[in-house]
């Protein structure tokens, strides 16, 4: 097993060390032009843990977050220095084919984004276009399961036909949440998922995210401190383009190392 | 660590600076029901006894009043953090107190049994044992208000020194019944009172306990217990070590 190694300002104490990340980032620097929006963060996270990215707006959560399946690279002007590793592979490589990245490391993204076609061709698509399924049965086997573990199944099995976009909000983001899965990750990352949602639907989404721990490293960022205490094992605290504090979720909700943290989650800040 | 900046919700805090001032005023209702059930023992005032019992239930509304406080900012607020630990240890401090109340009600009632008792010697030793517990509670509701765990950590001291006056009542009162089996009534009475006081020193300490949790986010593990009485037979009058 390999030992997770932090930088000396990261309290190494508070993070288990027995686990194998997926994902190491270090010393990640990103920089919008001249602009610096994310200073020096170094972070691993695993499989076994669903991570919770929490701070406030401009913090750098999002951007971070775009770093692990090179979205920054869509942005204009915008700069990662530092190293990511999947699997320990670097995936900040100009050579790496970012298509195939992005089906390693699916997003889930705040407004949910079905394809105007049906719900069936919304999670066919990324299967068909990576040569997952081999038949017509395959690609109907492969939808299915990806629709069940979304919990959407049940829902959805009669009318699989019908555009996605006539789904509820919270079907919606089930339905996206069911397009990553279907391409087969090995981490999905999740930028504020809920926030459009209704407290119901935001119930079922954190009730998957639950389910679908241990199988994908799962990372959320949420401006919604109960759910981050809900969902998550561990929770990272950015303020500034800073990583703050990172640790163990139940210590950084009931007792955190930090005073920034600590004023920033008891509703001090600003 | 103590919280020195403001909520940005200004409410936020004055619904802790409520629920602190419920919690301050049932100690001082606790301390003040203790002296006078102590002063109607000593004194052997029937009425003023009775003006205890009475007064009891004034403590139990204010715990209502703490718990209401504290289930409306859990359900509003949603607190985290040292907001959270202070929330839960309010709770449960209001519970401690309302227990002490009830100590300091029987100690009333058995007061008022015993002003119609011939009196005896061993009381004398009781309103100072009652002294050091009101001064523990006054002090540790303190830490509680002020976040101070020093002083918390100095009051879960004293109760040795509690524990100490109970243990000698203990031995005094068995020798002064096997002397004089007719003050067997009012000397278990009495006894009753020291085991009263003795609790109250306990729950004043898990009290220090809670605001050490409260104040820095971590438990006090090991609780010195010298309260060695259990190990007294009646053809040994003093404890096995």
């Amino acid at each position: 097993m390999n030992a997770i190694n932090f930088p000396a300002n990261q309290p190494p104490d508070r993070i288990s060390a027995s686990i194998v990340p997926k994902m190491t980032a270090r010393n990640i620097d990103v920089f919008y032009g001249a602009k610096q929006a994310i200073r020096n963060v170094s972070i691993d996270f695993s499989r076994e843990h669903v991570t919770a990215f929490i701070g406030p707006s401009g913090c750098g959560k999002s951007t971070i977050l775009r770093c692990f399946n090179r979205m920054n690279d869509t942005i204009e002007g915008a700069r990662v220095t530092g190293e990511i590793r999947l699997d320990g592979v670097d995936i900040t490589s100009p050579a790496l084919d970012v298509v195939q990245l992005r089906a390693r490391v699916g997003m889930v993204f705040q407004k949910p984004n079905p394809f105007p076609k049906s719900i069936y061709e919304n999670i066919a698509y990324g299967p068909r276009i990576h040569g997952l399924a081999a038949s017509r049965a395959d690609l109907d086997g492969v939808v299915e399961s990806a629709l069940r573990r979304a919990g959407l199944w049940d829902e959805v099995k009669d009318r699989l036909k019908d555009s996605g976009t006539t789904l509820s909000g919270g079907q919606q983001q089930r339905l996206c949440i069911a397009r990553a899965i279907a391409v087969d990750p090995e981490v999905i990352l999740m930028d504020e998922p809920c926030s459009a949602l209704d407290p119901v639907a935001t119930a079922k989404i954190e009730e998957l995210i639950d389910d679908l721990r241990g199988r994908y490293a799962i990372v959320i960022v949420t401006h919604n401190m109960q759910q981050a205490a809900r969902v998550s094992q561990r929770t990272a605290f950015f303020h500034n383009g800073a990583m703050v504090e990172y640790g163990e979720t139940s210590m950084i909700f009931t007792n955190p190392v930090q005073a920034r943290t600590k004023d920033y989650i008891t509703g001090r800040y600003g | 660590m103590a919280d020195t900046t403001a909520h940005t919700v200004k409410s936020f805090d004055g619904d802790i600076a409520q629920l602190r001032s419920i919690i301050s005023r049932m100690g001082g209702l606790c301390e003040a029901q203790i002296a006078a059930a102590i002063d109607a023992l000593v004194t052997r005032n029937v009425d003023a006894a009775a003006a205890v019992v009475a007064a009891d239930k004034r403590i139990d509304v204010l715990e209502a009043e703490a718990e209401a406080m504290a289930v409306r900012i859990i359900a509003l607020r949603a607190p985290l953090a040292g907001d959270l630990r202070e929330i839960v240890a309010a709770l449960k401090i209001a519970g401690v107190l309302e227990r002490i109340g009830d100590y300091a009600k029987n100690i009333a009632k058995r007061a008022a049994t015993l002003a119609l008792a011939p009196p005896i010697g061993p009381v004398i030793i009781v309103p100072e044992m009652a002294r050091v517990v009101t001064g523990m509670i006054k002090d540790v509701l303190d830490a509680f208000v002020d976040r101070d765990d020093a002083l918390a950590r100095s009051v879960c001291e004293r109760d040795q020194g509690v524990d100490d006056f109970y243990n000698s009542l203990f031995r005094s009162l068995l020798t002064f019944m096997m002397e004089n089996p007719h003050y067997i009534t009012p000397s278990t009475h009495l006894l009753f009172i020291a085991k009263n006081l003795e609790r109250i020193g306990d729950h004043a300490t898990s009290v220090g306990e809670m605001v050490h949790f409260a104040v820095t986010g971590e438990h006090i593990t090991e609780r010195p217990k010298s309260d060695n009485t259990a190990t007294i037979t009646p053809h040994n009058p003093s404890p096995r070590e």
